[in-house]
């Protein structure tokens, strides 16, 4: 039997709050709407400290609030002089680092960088004095679907975990030392080269536009609906636009996948609109396929079945439909059509 | 005199191999073989600069600077008529004074080895050689004399703490790993020595392996481990390669093992070899390397001690701190706590380099000077040029100025002073040294070995690193030196590991004690150390004799002159790559270095 996780007080900037146990410091302060900036967490994974914005001070000494997990009577200050010094310089150097192409940039309405930037007041003049680094490297458009700017890249390694913690491919991963340290595929290859499978979660990941969906998202609207695509039955939100679908989201809140989608499901939503897509049955007629009526459809087919048995017919099922549905495909087949031969595209 | 009882100690350390010490020893090897003469090859004796270096006990005659073709000589000397071979002895730089043995040189007569003291006198290749010197006394009594507990109160009450740089005291680690819960924990071993420049813990491997092995099998014993790793860089091959010797011989000798001396406790070693990278130093990043991912250092806590290597309890010292232990063990804490300051235990190992009269590898008691380090035992700086800076603690570390050289060396002092123990570089700069370029060389270092993990130090050390760039080659801004404060002050608070963390030590320690030389560079378009390029200019002056020297050896062929008339140098095409003034000969004298003297600069300072 799994215990009631304890409750913890503790004092953030003079507010009490109570968090549970082993919440860090940063989820507690957020939670009880003390905002505090930070770069390189991200709820669904384990915090590494890097970004060093999360920075508070306990007992006169400057912590990351990510990595620190609360614990009884901690007196926490997240915005006194010393932290918001350091915050500066971080976030300073960050901008100089960075390509500042926010007009053109797909993140430019949800980016990290930006947002944490205003909160911290950072200006022009000081931004100044710095010297920016002006990558120039090559951005990787390889992926259909996706792109990756290394230029923007804040190396937060949000990506790099996502990959590992979550999707289990661990595909990505930094590389060379120091200033030239970069995200990129095992032997630097580039995405579609690499074992990379297209699934996007660490594109909706990325805290600022470095890795970003080729076609940007318009969505007038959101539908909250499930993927079509296999019995899993993820939770997705269709972005929709007129009365096109745009764009496709997972479902946090949907236990099935929490939130993560495979390539299919977030990046094959084309055929929705394709000309070449069937919106109606067709019977073949004197050799020619003629739409025809759903009625019509299914009593022909029901009259074929009736002239068949055993082995002389064979059921392929689809991945599309629900398990539920699958168990009815199988049982029809033997106990209707009395025959075993019946498979499933998933295993061919 | 016979040749009864007489020792060759020839030097293969790393630096006394390369110059060919091997090949002398066979020759040696070949005509002494039927002689009573033993002869033995040894670690370092620490005085690289004169290698390939033969020792002749008891006597202690000292040979420098040793050939092949020396060896008839020296196996003369040996079987017949007993006198040394006097033109192979060390010529003192200061005095030009002949030595005959090492007694009277005085780069070995003030220093105090312990961690060295095998180093030079045994055979790193015979387990034998170690147990006669007194090896596995300390093993002995921590296996049966000693309760655990009783072990980490010695390591604890001799006051030693940890070589690896950070100085934390090396019997509270012990303790907290000892009392961390766990059946499996492990013992790991430092031997990664990313500094540039550092060959102490090298040399403590090559020459004294055995020690290392000792002091990681007690520390097993104290805290209740059965596996050790040492953690060592692959460019280290000689280093690895007596390792493997030693921890061979250990195990056939019972020293390793299952069931060491005939007690119930269990203990190997294994080694490690990373492939280089500084940072893989950092205790975190260490363990995270030898599980097999980048080494990236992660924030603590958890410490190692409760959360280490696979997540277990694992306590990390570095080569000195575990050759130190074996003996403190042995000789007990009083024995070792009378020696260095209140503070600061033991000796301190140092790689004496740079513009000193005698580079090498030194130990002495804690608490002695630099002035006693560069002038007693260094023979003062190199060609009688003015000292101007000290540098300690490798990138880690900073400079310190003349003022600081009647300053007893310790940990804490070095820190309040602005720069480090480190693990033990001792870098002698003299008055032709730019202390900003020194700054730029090693934040250059550091830069590069950042791990990339967090902001400042991947992102701040770049920028530190551009400014100075910017400053050596005139294109420094007002407003720059205030920025480098401000920037080592964001990276030294924010940054994740020790990296980091002292990145900025250099830039900031220079800043304290030769603002004025960034000033110079800056506002008076002026290097005073006469090094950086784009400062200086060369002249010839009129005492030049027309030799032509200069103009024949000008690949910029920015030199015109008839022979035997004066020279001059066409500014605009000048490199300055100063080979006219190497060139011209001593007598003549007549090319000179000048700095601010031309108004030829075009970078943004000028426009002051
Ligand atoms: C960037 C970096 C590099 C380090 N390199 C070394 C090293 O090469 N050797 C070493 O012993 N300690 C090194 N350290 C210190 C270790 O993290 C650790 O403190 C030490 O090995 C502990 O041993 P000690 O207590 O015996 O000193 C390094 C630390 C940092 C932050
Ligand atoms: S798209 Fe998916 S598989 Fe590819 S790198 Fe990103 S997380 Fe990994
Ligand atoms: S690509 Fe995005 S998620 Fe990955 S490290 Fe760069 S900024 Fe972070
Ligand atoms: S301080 Fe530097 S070396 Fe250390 S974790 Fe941060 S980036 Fe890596």
């Amino acid at each position: 039997m799994s215990q009631e996780p304890k409750e913890i007080r503790l004092t953030i900037d003079g507010q009490e709050v109570t968090a549970r146990e082993g919440t860090s410091v940063l989820d507690a302060a957020m939670a009880n709407d003390i905002y505090i900036p930070h770069q390189c967490h991200h709820p669904d994974l384990k915090p590494v400290g890097a970004c060093r914005l999360c920075g508070v001070e306990i007992d006169g000494r400057m912590v990351t609030s990510c990595t620190t997990v609360v614990q009884e009577g901690l007196d926490v200050k997240t915005n006194s002089q010393k932290i918001h010094q350091a915050r500066k310089t971080a976030m300073e150097l960050l901008i100089a680092d960075h390509h500042m192409d926010c007009l053109a940039c797909a993140a430019a309405n949800d980016c990290a960088l930006l947002k944490d930037s205003a909160y911290l007041g950072i200006e022009p003049e000081q931004l100044q004095r710095l010297r920016p680094s002006n990558k120039g490297l090559p951005i990787d458009t390889s992926n259909p679907f996706f792109q990756f700017d290394p230029n923007k890249c804040i190396i937060c390694g949000i990506c790099v975990r996502t990959c590992d913690e979550i999707v289990g491919r661990g595909t990505l991963a930094f590389i060379d030392r120091g200033f030239d340290t970069v995200i990129g595929t095992f032997g630097n290859k580039s995405f579609i080269e690499s074992t990379c499978e297209s699934c996007g979660e660490c594109v909706v990941r990325c805290p600022v536009g470095a890795l970003a969906p080729k076609r940007p998202k318009f969505a007038a609207r959101e539908v909250q609906t499930t993927c079509v695509y296999c019995g899993v039955g993820c939770g997705i939100y269709l972005g929709v636009s007129g009365d096109k679908v745009v764009d496709v989201r997972g479902d946090r809140e949907r236990p099935t996948n929490e939130g993560s989608l495979c390539v299919k499901g977030r990046y094959g939503f084309n055929f929705i609109n394709h000309s070449d897509r069937l919106t109606k049955p067709l019977i073949k007629q004197n050799g020619e396929f003629v739409e025809a009526e759903w009625e019509e459809a299914l009593e022909l087919v029901a009259s074929k079945f009736a002239e068949t048995k055993g082995d002389e017919f064979a059921a392929l099922a689809s991945a599309k439909c629900t398990n539920e549905e699958n168990y009815l495909i199988q049982k029809f087949t033997r106990a209707v059509m009395a025959t075993n031969t019946v498979d499933h595209c998933a295993r061919l | 005199m016979t040749a009864d009882h007489r020792t060759v100690l020839i030097c293969r350390g790393t630096g006394c191999e390369s110059s060919r010490s091997p090949a002398i020893q066979a020759a040696l090897d070949a005509e002494l073989q039927d002689s009573d003469v033993e002869i033995k090859f040894t670690g370092c004796h620490g005085m690289c600069q004169q290698g390939p270096i033969v020792i002749v006990e008891p006597e202690g005659t000292f040979y420098a600077n040793v050939k092949t073709k020396d060896a008839p000589k020296i196996v003369e000397s040996l079987l017949h008529d007993g006198e040394p071979v006097e033109r192979l002895y060390y010529k003192d730089p200061a005095t030009k004074e002949q030595l005959p043995t090492y007694h009277d040189i005085p780069f070995y007569a003030k220093q105090k080895r312990l961690v060295l003291h095998n180093c030079g006198r045994i055979n790193p290749e015979e387990i034998s050689d170690y147990v006669e010197a007194g090896g596995y006394q300390g093993l002995k009594k921590a296996l049966f004399e000693l309760s655990p507990e009783e072990i980490v109160d010695i390591v604890k009450q001799s006051g030693l703490r940890g070589r690896g740089g950070g100085g934390f005291s090396t019997g509270m680690k012990w303790q907290f790993c000892q009392q961390a819960k766990g059946d499996v924990k492990y013992v790991l071993c430092n031997a990664d020595e990313g500094d540039p420049g550092a060959f102490m813990d090298r040399s403590v491997l090559e020459g004294d392996p055995h020690a290392v092995l000792e002091g990681m099998a007690i520390a097993g014993s104290a805290i209740g481990a059965k596996q050790g790793y040492i953690y060592c860089r692959a460019e280290y091959p000689l280093a690895i390669k007596r390792l493997q010797v030693a921890i061979r011989q250990a195990r056939e000798q019972g020293y390793l093992g299952k069931g060491i001396l005939g007690s119930d406790f269990e203990f190997d070693i294994e080694i490690f070899q990373g492939a280089g990278a500084f940072v893989c130093g950092e205790e975190t990043a260490l363990m995270i390397s030898i599980e097999g991912n980048r080494g990236m250092p992660r924030v603590r806590p958890p410490y190692p001690a409760h959360s280490g290597l696979y997540g277990k309890p694992t306590l990390l010292n570095n080569v000195k701190t575990y050759a130190n232990v074996s003996q403190i063990v042995n000789k007990g804490a009083d024995w070792f706590a009378g020696i260095g300051t209140e503070k600061s235990k033991g000796t301190a190992v140092f790689a004496l380099t740079g513009k000193i009269a005698n580079s090498g590898l030194i130990e002495v008691p804690m608490g002695v000077t630099p002035r006693e380090i560069i002038y007693d035992i260094g023979g003062g700086v190199l060609n009688g040029k003015k000292f101007k800076a000290v540098q300690t603690g490798g990138p880690s570390g900073g400079c310190l100025p003349e003022s600081f050289m009647d300053v007893p060396v310790d940990y804490d002092s070095l820190i309040a002073a602005g720069s480090m123990m480190g693990s033990g570089g001792m870098v002698v700069l003299d008055e032709d040294t730019c202390m900003v370029d020194v700054a730029r060389y090693f934040l250059d270092f550091t830069e590069k070995e950042s791990c990339g993990k967090c902001v400042p130090c991947r992102l701040g050390t770049k920028q530190m690193l551009t400014i100075l760039e910017d400053i050596v080659e005139g294109r420094g801004k007002p407003g720059d030196i205030e920025l480098l404060e401000e920037l080592g002050g964001g990276i030294k608070g924010g940054s994740l590991c020790g990296l980091g963390q002292t990145a900025p030590n250099p830039v900031l320690s220079t800043l304290r004690y030769f603002r004025d030389e960034y000033e110079a560079h800056i506002f008076h378009n002026k290097c005073p150390a006469k090094t950086c390029k784009h400062f200086i200019t060369y002249h010839i002056l009129d005492s030049c004799v027309g030799c032509q020297l200069c103009r024949k050896n000008c690949s910029a062929e920015a030199i015109s002159g008839e022979p035997k008339g004066i020279h001059w140098i066409d500014q605009t095409k000048c490199h300055k790559c100063g080979v006219c003034f190497e060139v011209c000969p001593p007598k003549v004298f007549s090319v000179e270095k000048r700095t601010g003297d031309l108004e030829i600069h075009t970078g943004e300072g000028e426009s002051l």
